[in-house]
């Protein structure tokens, strides 16, 4: 009858630890690789939005940056080489008309590295909404925006609630519309 | 799968990514926001007129069999 030699016998124990170990791991490098976009700093629907005041953006058209606080405050960062950022525009303006009576504040924020192109197309488009460029591109780099155009949705309370990204025409002012109309009718934290 | 084989299949994916260039410090990750750049004059392939002429000679004269930039072609190669 067969039996395991003395030497065998010996180390059998020591293969079931060793998967042990193995199992282990698996479990946190899963984890690792499921946080690594996490990581990332980009501001989400939940997080607070850098201050605006704060970001040293230069006037290109419109109203100077007006007070933001108790507001419902539509983010749109565009630039001067973005066929839809260009597109989007109108659908703003009507936003604009539409809800700033009710407490929508619409500030568009360039990110061209260039002054002079962020400039004309402001120009060009006289927008009636509050044109901003953010010159050094601190600001677009804080929130790190996933696509040109993305429109950024934010509660009274300050924090995003919305994020578009791109503007499809029809589609995006709809839902934009949506979104601001369930904002507006929020009632303001105590 | 066993953890042992999944974990030598990770450092294989890491090491190469690692060597594939991905991750070489030269190469920059354009964001949303810096594709300005792409619309810049030197990233123009007809950036040079003789060089645009040349490129389109060596084009309609090699690709005449496939109609060149017409459908008329002969397929000779010979213009």
């Amino acid at each position: 009858m067969w039996s395991p030699s003395p030497r065998i016998a010996a180390n059998a124990p020591a293969r079931p630890a060793a998967r042990g170990n193995g199992r282990r791991l698996l479990p946190a490098i899963l984890v690792a690789l499921a946080s690594l976009p996490s990581l990332s700093a980009a501001v989400k629907v939940g997080d607070a939005f850098p201050p605006l005041a704060a970001a040293k953006l230069v006037p290109l058209a419109g109203a100077e940056l007006p007070a933001l606080a108790g507001k419902v405050v539509l983010v749109d960062f565009w630039a001067s080489w973005c066929a839809p950022c260009k597109a989007a525009f109108p659908a703003l303006a009507k936003l604009h008309a539409d809800f700033s009576a009710r407490g929508l504040v619409v500030v568009a924020v360039g990110v061209d590295e260039k002054p002079a192109p962020a400039a004309a197309f402001a120009q060009k488009l006289a927008p009636p909404f509050s044109t901003l460029h953010d010159r050094e591109q601190k600001l677009v780099a804080r929130v790190e925006v996933p696509a040109m155009p993305t429109t950024y949705l934010i509660g009274r309370d300050g924090r995003v609630r919305f994020v578009h990204e791109g503007f499809h025409g029809d589609r995006t002012a709809a839902e934009l519309r949506r979104n601001i109309e369930t904002l507006l009718t929020e009632k303001p934290s105590p | 799968m066993k953890p042992r084989r999944l974990l030598i299949l990770a450092a294989l994916a890491a090491a190469g990514s690692l060597f594939s260039g991905c991750t070489h410090p030269g190469l920059a990750r354009v964001r949303p926001w810096e594709r300005g750049a792409f619309t810049d004059y030197r990233l123009r392939p007809d950036r040079d007129p003789l060089h645009a002429a040349l490129m389109e000679h060596a084009y309609f004269s090699r690709e005449a069999a496939s109609g060149g930039r017409s459908v008329g072609g002969t397929g000779c190669g010979c213009n």
